[in-house]
């Protein structure tokens, strides 16, 4: 039998993947879909604790996290739209309006 | 070596492999593809956990209805490949796959490749608690309040996005 | 009756409200001013009602407090907003409120059609409230509240017509003169504020009894008590006008009439003698404060009524005789003649405040003309002002039997007999002077021929404006039998009335009992003569003899330019004190040291708050993958503190 440390593992590299992509990429979508990425990595950690409690409340859990990340992707698409449509690019060094 | 270990690192190496290939690809379009093939070996991950009404949910909902929408956005900009990953590092990216090392080491002492005390057996429970049944009946009792939420969330951001989305504010 | 006290506060308090905060809406002047008018009116009868309650009690039975609330509470620190009821204060309540309530109704009509209507009234108003605070308190810091409140509507007052030019000695608007007010009567209100230090230092308390009673333990002498009376002094020498702080009261001449008849003629500018009064135990313990104050006294009624010979401004001749009335008060106060000093205040708010509206009156069918050089013949066409303004001249002068006769002779026969012949000598020149720039004044108004231009049409004015006047007038005229001498009457009346607020003193000064009542009269047949010599020197240089005048001016040119220039003091004042203070102000305390080091300092620390963000702000990428990175290394850092720290 597998010890739950496997997905844990595997759930901490997908994280890092994600959140290194998050820092690195330029492209607002592509950021985008790297959180997609760390979202799913928390979710797996959910899905093997439940498994491995014998919880119902983690498998719950992931229930309302794909309800939001639903969410999320319907409002942060509509912003990427917006943000395109003003400063004709999705590259995000080059949108750094929020300083001094 | 069971059975369960090689479908779980055959589907591990898919998901691992299809993150790093979606984070280094340099036309969108690709990187969904890729992020597609990950979502679909998770579900596979979620089987040998034997969640199985989440399993199809993470198909239909990440890959098909969200997945589908980011390609819908990605097309709909038109956005030509980004410029070489490579070419001109600024020295403050080098910084952040420190961060990413120093977070993985991190995290593997936390969860204890070295003999900390782990679940190592999965309960008897697993195979019926992911039932769509199971998981129904905590939904629409236990947790009925946040799944009510969750629809007016749902909803507020569906009139977000239109209004974020509009040609003009008016 | 008496715990209704508080109500003599009230209305001018509800009158004040009522007309500062709705005045402006109300389009009917007579509804302001009867709102103002009554708020006084009902405090007179407040007043007049525990008056005729006192009378019923014992004279040591007529001393109340009514307490209103706790004030200051911290420590041993205990001040109470709570009010004396005795009979100087009472008294005090019944001049203020009644003078104060003609007055009111006498600026009905002064003020007729003036755009500031509801304002003068809503001053008014609460000026008798802080007037009222300042007699009534039972404390020397409600007292110094109201010193404070009557200071600040003198100024407001005497700058009512802030748009008005007013001519004097560096000021050239009304608003000019009301400043100089304030700030002569900073000065001196320091004094006082450093007394009420010193009073709480040596008697922990600055509730009136509390101190008075522990003062009476003291023997005389005893030197903080000499600090503590010069300090409440060098007060009284501001608010009332006294030397060498006398220099604002000419110029608070620029406010209305009605405005120096009620606050620079009959109550305010007598706050000081009141205090003295009020503190009489106090001043009777330092033998030293006593002679400085007659002298004071003495110099300023000399100097003053000398200004007043040859000024030509009717409201100056008005003011100058204020402060020379002034000086007789604090003579008397100076020789421990508290009573006749505080008898000298009634009378003086009769006479004077019947001598003001009467020139106010005149001002007013004179079309503001103020300058009694180019008035004359008005007996004929405003014959109720002339007669009342005769009356008053007469009782300032000291004809018997007006009531300044009563008055002012009892102070000359005091500094007399308990101070000394060159006091009297002093008083009775005064005297002599006063009678004479009177009737100098009567007779260039109202007397000989008409030297007004055909543009003037000088009228009698309305009955709101003489009624008041007749009233005084015979306030004047009779008002002095209530403080007859004692050697007419048996003992008394007003002197009884105030002895049990004064004995204590008196008991500290123990001044010899005077019978040498031939010598008193003595004294009284010649004061009448000089005050007979003054009228008829006056009446007859200035309706038939003018070249008497003339050939003085002529001879003694350099005389009359000294006291047409009032001794040169405001230039004095400004060369030797404002002008260094302005300059030093300008050059130094802005120029260098403000500019210089208060602004460098303020200056430098924003410049290096600058400095310091330029730098810092460079963390501030706008980069939102950089702000990502950062929260992440915290996240990184909590992490590890959790779970390996």
């Amino acid at each position: 039998m597998l010890s739950i440390n496997y997905y844990l593992i595997l759930s901490a590299v997908l994280f890092t993947i994600g959140v290194v992509g998050v820092l690195t990429r330029r492209n607002a979508i592509l950021i985008f879909m790297c959180i997609e990425l760390m979202l799913n990595s928390v979710n797996l950690t959910l899905v093997a604790f439940s498994a491995y409690l014998g919880s119902v409340e983690g498998q719950v859990l992931v229930f309302f996290v794909m309800a939001v990340a639903a969410a999320e992707a319907a409002v942060g698409l509509a912003i990427v739209l917006a943000l395109f449509r003003n400063h004709v690019t999705v590259n995000l060094d080059e949108i750094n309006i929020l300083k001094w | 070596m069971s059975g369960t270990l090689v479908l779980f690192t055959f589907l591990a190496i898919v998901a691992v492999a299809s993150a790093l290939l979606m984070v280094t690809r340099l036309n969108p379009i690709t990187s969904a593809i890729y992020l597609v093939l990950n979502f679909i070996s998770l579900a596979g991950l979620y089987l040998t956990l034997k969640a199985q009404f989440l399993a199809v949910i993470q198909i239909m909902v990440y890959a098909g209805a969200i997945m589908v929408l980011v390609l819908f956005v990605i097309m709909l900009l038109n956005l030509e490949d980004e410029r070489a990953l490579y070419d001109h590092i600024p020295w403050s990216k080098y910084l952040m796959f420190v961060l990413g090392a120093a977070f993985i080491v991190e995290m593997i002492t936390i969860t204890g490749l070295a003999g900390a005390p782990v679940i190592s057996t999965m309960s008897p429970e697993a195979a019926n608690i992911g039932t769509v049944e199971y998981i129904g009946m905590a939904l629409y009792n236990s947790y009925l309040l946040p799944f009510e939420m969750t629809s007016i969330l749902l909803l507020s951001a569906m009139i977000g996005a239109i209004v974020l989305a509009k040609k003009r504010f008016p | 009756m008496h715990e209704y006290a508080f109500l003599i506060i009230l209305f001018p308090l509800l009158g004040f409200l009522f007309n500062g905060l709705l005045g402006r809406f109300i389009k009917s002047e007579k509804l302001v001013g009867a709102i103002g008018s009554a708020a006084v009116g009902l405090s007179f009868l407040v007043g007049a009602g525990i008056f005729i309650e006192l009378l019923g009690y014992d004279p040591e039975a007529r001393s109340f407090m009514v307490p209103i609330f706790d004030w200051i509470s911290t420590g041993s620190f205990h001040v109470q907003i709570a009010y004396q009821v005795d009979p100087l204060s009472l008294l005090m309540v019944l001049i203020v409120t009644g003078v104060g309530f003609l007055i009111h109704v006498y600026s009905i009509g002064y003020m007729h059609g003036d755009r500031g209507f509801w304002r003068f009234f809503t001053y008014l108003n609460l000026f008798i409230f802080a007037m009222l605070n300042l007699v009534l308190a039972d404390n020397f810091l409600l007292m110094f509240l109201g010193w404070e409140g009557v200071g600040l509507c003198s100024y407001l007052l005497i700058g009512f017509w802030y748009d008005k030019k007013f001519p004097g000695v560096s000021i050239t608007w009304t608003g000019d003169a009301g400043n100089k007010a304030f700030i002569v009567n900073r000065i001196g209100d320091f004094g006082f504020m450093l007394a009420m230090f010193l009073i709480f230092k040596e008697f922990g308390s600055l509730h009136f009894n509390t101190v008075f009673d522990a003062a009476q333990n003291y023997t005389p002498g005893y030197e903080p008590i000499f600090w503590i009376t010069l300090l409440l002094f060098v007060g009284a020498t501001g608010k009332s006008a006294q030397i060498p702080l006398f220099v604002w009261l000419p110029d608070a001449m620029a406010g209305p009439t009605p405005v120096s008849a009620l606050i620079h003629a009959a109550t305010m500018v007598t706050a000081g003698v009141y205090m003295v009064a009020r503190c009489s135990v106090l001043f009777a313990l330092s033998p030293d404060t006593m002679i400085i104050i007659a002298v004071i006294g003495a110099l300023t009624a000399i100097v003053a009524a000398s200004i007043g010979l040859v000024q030509n401004d009717i409201k100056k001749v008005l003011a100058y005789s204020t402060v020379s009335q002034l000086g007789y008060m604090f003579m008397a106060m100076g020789v421990g003649a508290f009573a006749v000093g505080i008898f000298h205040v009634m009378t003086h708010a009769f006479f004077k405040a019947c001598l003001f509206l009467g020139s106010g009156s005149v001002i007013h069918a004179m079309h503001e003309e103020q300058d009694i050089r180019h008035m004359g013949g008005l007996k004929r066409v405003m014959p109720i002002t002339y007669w009342t303004f005769l009356i008053s001249s007469f009782a300032i002068a000291g004809f018997p039997p007006l009531s300044g006769f009563f008055s002012k002779d009892e102070i000359l026969w005091r500094s007399f007999a308990d101070g000394s012949l060159l006091l009297w000598l002093i008083g009775a020149t005064a005297a002599l002077f006063t009678a004479f720039y009177m009737f100098r004044m009567v007779s260039l108004t109202f007397e000989g021929k008409p030297r007004w231009g055909p543009d003037k049409h000088p009228h009698e004015s309305p009955s709101t404006m003489t009624i008041p006047l007749i009233i005084l007038a015979g306030l004047a005229a009779v008002g002095g039998f209530v403080g007859m001498p004692a050697f007419i009457t048996e003992h008394n009346p007003f002197e009884s009335w105030l002895a049990p607020v004064l004995d204590p003193a008196a008991r500290i000064l123990a001044l010899p009992a005077h019978h040498e009542t031939g010598l008193e009269i003595g004294l009284m047949l010649i004061s009448v003569v000089v005050a007979i010599v003054g009228w008829y020197m006056g009446r007859t240089i200035y309706t038939r003899r003018f070249d008497i005048a003339d050939r003085f001016v002529q001879s003694y040119r350099w005389l009359y330019s000294l006291l047409l220039n009032k001794y040169y003091v405001d230039e004095a004042y400004h060369t030797a004190i404002v002008d260094p203070v302005v300059k030093g102000s300008e050059k130094f305390l802005w120029l260098t040291f403000d500019v210089g080091v208060i602004d460098g300092i303020v200056n430098g620390s924003a410049k290096m708050t600058r400095a310091l963000a330029d730098v810092l702000k460079r963390i501030q990428t706008g980069v939102v993958q950089n702000y990502a990175a950062i929260i992440f290394f915290g996240i990184l850092c909590i992490l590890g503190l959790l779970f390996l720290g």
